[in-house]
């Protein structure tokens, strides 16, 4: 989660000092479920990420340095640095790629899920979506499809209050989007996406389940974006009571406070972690800005197989 | 070669399916209907007899949905033939084949590949009125990173469906439903027509005609009716839109002088305008006549017995209108 807060504070920097072409997305303050759920997972399980996907990337066990590239758009990152950060993928960890379609990664992962069913092995595939793609009809096409054909996957709606720049809300009908799952008979559950182990708690039997055989799970994780839809939006929309008091809940904070208090870790060892990440971080940034632009003759590379 | 015997257009296709799922495992096909009811045309008949509702699956009627799923199974492993009963409804996987399958491969550089098929009927005519007679074979030939073929006789169906199947990236397979019944010969066991060959269907020296999918067939009974007035048509069939085989093209229309292309979807933007400008723009100066080009009527398509027949070109029209090209009276 420190690994991802800072990276995202770096990327915040660097793209408001114009080192990053076009949009960024940032999750600082959504890190627990990025963290919560891949801390689950194997390097043969999937995930579909989205566009705020910087952290899924990184939990996933994204390589720090290309990521940050790609987001820079150096021919060293994931997508020879022709993607930028809505289009990251990372076959060899399990990332079937971040998206600038809102929930377009969804069906993507129950694709994943219904290949590892038919290999009959033991892998998942986890979509991770927003509470904007909650009013996408695709997510309800493919709920239907995973709920029939018991396919092992997992639907995380990381719930940060916010369609873009619109509050869910304005925007949402119903009392509670947690029946939309249900309405499929797939068990579902709200979680607290502030805290980490929550999220792992909540996710863990869902994915035994759908190991198993036992079909599809759908969170979600109650979270908050501590910054804009991308860098550079005023955020006019925010309540700063709010947002004040979703601050208060913040994950890294929060496990901070148990790990101290459960002797788990000393302040000095977190103090010296953060200190590694930090130094992790810059090492890989350094590499990233050093590293090469696309050269012309990449234009037209790849566009078959 | 393996001896040809004659084979329907909707045979032929199902014999490649046969082939290619029992050559490979990770070929699954995926649609509506596709299984137990062996498909609304009796397309897939058989094939779930054979392998079962694990690789011959029935969705909903989600296409959207269910063509994403087939893109992520395509991303990890499985080979799907995803079929949309009726190629108006293309319009309904848009955003999965535009923004996800033609750009996957592109975007990961290399890390996936998206070897899917999506296999469509089209074609004007039975009087199914606007929403079920349209050939869009226009909309994915503008999208980068998409492959689009469309055979015309049932041996190209055949060889096409097995090179789809095969390749490594997204192709995009139209299948005129009215050649369905056409018997022709077709080779036996493994045969593969590769994905970009064009084919002289007919050799003349007087005017090429470049005719796509079943219009092919407008154009050889043109070429008929051409011959008994002195004219010598060459028809040649691109098979493939994406990619595109221009050489055979050029190298005809540079021997005939003249050209005529007919295709049998919407006129206004399509695939005429992009052939014609293609062959301008390579045997100009072998040109004795301007590049002609018929199509669909620019009207949604009735499903009016007296009105549906003036959709589409007839050899008829097609044979006065090359008549006059090569007399110069055009």
């Amino acid at each position: 989660m420190q690994l991802i807060r800072a990276f995202e504070e770096q990327v915040r920097n660097l793209s408001s000092g114009g080192a990053v072409p076009g949009l960024v997305h940032l999750c600082a303050g959504q890190e627990a479920v990025a963290v919560g759920i891949c801390s689950l997972l194997g390097l043969d399980d999937m995930i579909a990420s989205n566009h705020r996907g910087h952290g899924h990337c990184l939990a996933k066990g994204a390589d720090v340095a290309r990521l940050m590239a790609e987001i820079l758009g150096r021919r060293i990152g994931y997508s020879l640095g022709r993607g930028g950060s809505l289009h990251i993928f990372d076959a060899a960890n399990g990332n079937l790629g971040t998206t600038g379609i809102v929930g377009g990664g969804i069906p993507l992962a129950a694709g994943a899920a219904l290949s590892a069913k038919r290999r009959g092995c033991r892998q998942v595939a986890v979509a991770f979506f927003g509470d904007g793609a909650l009013n996408q009809g695709l997510l309800f096409e493919v709920m239907n499809m995973a709920a029939i054909w018991r396919l092992p996957a997992l639907f995380v709606c990381e719930n940060n209050g916010f369609g873009e720049f619109t509050a869910i809300e304005d925007v949402t009908a119903g009392p509670d989007p947690i029946a939309r799952g249900r309405a499929f008979g797939i068990p579902s559950e709200t979680v607290d996406g502030m805290d980490v182990l929550a999220v792992r708690a909540a996710a863990l039997p869902a994915l035994e389940r759908a190991r198993d055989g036992g079909g599809p799970g759908f969170l979600i994780c109650n979270t908050y974006r501590y910054g804009g839809h991308h860098v550079g939006d005023k955020q006019d929309y925010k309540d700063d009571a709010d947002a004040k008091a979703w601050h208060l809940k913040d994950p890294i904070e929060r496990l901070g406070r148990r790990l101290l208090d459960s002797g788990l870790a000393s302040a000095a060892a977190i103090a010296t972690l953060k200190r590694e990440i930090d130094e992790e971080l810059r090492t890989a940034v350094e590499l990233a800005k050093a590293a090469p632009a696309p050269a012309a003759n990449d234009l037209g590379v790849h566009l078959y197989a | 070669m393996p001896d040809p015997r004659p084979l329907t257009y909707r045979a032929a296709v199902l014999e490649a399916l046969f082939g290619e799922m029992r050559l490979d495992n990770s070929v699954i096909l995926m649609g509506e209907d596709i299984g137990a009811a062996g498909g609304v045309f009796k397309q897939t008949e058989g094939l779930f007899a054979e392998f079962g509702g694990d690789r011959v699956i029935d969705t909903p009627i989600s296409e959207s949905g269910a063509f994403g799923i087939a893109v992520g199974a395509a991303m990890t492993g499985q080979r799907p033939v995803f079929e949309v009963m009726f190629g108006d409804f293309i319009t309904l996987i848009m955003d999965q084949l535009v923004n996800q399958a033609a750009k996957i491969h592109y975007m990961s550089a290399g890390q996936f590949n998206v070897p899917l098929v999506v296999r469509t009927a089209v074609g004007v005519g039975g009087n199914l009125g606007p929403q079920h007679s349209q050939s869009l074979h226009a909309w994915p030939v503008h999208i980068p990173g998409l492959k689009v073929v469309m055979p015309s006789t049932p041996a190209d169906a055949k060889g096409l469906m097995a090179a789809a199947i095969r390749d490594n990236s997204p192709v995009i397979f139209f299948e005129d439903r009215m050649l369905y019944n056409l018997r022709d010969a077709v080779p036996d066991g493994d045969f593969v027509v590769p994905i970009g060959s064009a084919e002289v269907k007919r050799a003349g020296y007087d005017v090429t005609v470049i005719a796509t999918g079943r219009m092919v067939h407008v154009a050889m009974a043109a070429a008929d009716l051409l011959a008994k007035e002195e004219i010598s048509a060459e028809v040649v069939d691109p098979r493939s839109l994406v990619p595109l085989d221009l050489d055979t093209l050029v190298a005809s229309v540079k021997k005939t002088a003249r050209a005529v292309v007919v295709d049998g979807g919407y006129r206004q933007y399509g695939v005429t305008g992009e052939l014609a400008a293609s062959v301008a723009e390579h045997a100009f100066d072998w040109l004795d006549a301007p590049v002609l080009r018929m199509g669909g009527a620019d009207v949604p398509i009735p499903f009016s017995k007296t009105l549906e027949p003036l959709v589409l070109p007839d050899a008829q029209r097609l044979a006065r209108d090359a008549a006059a090209l090569v007399r110069g009276q055009r």
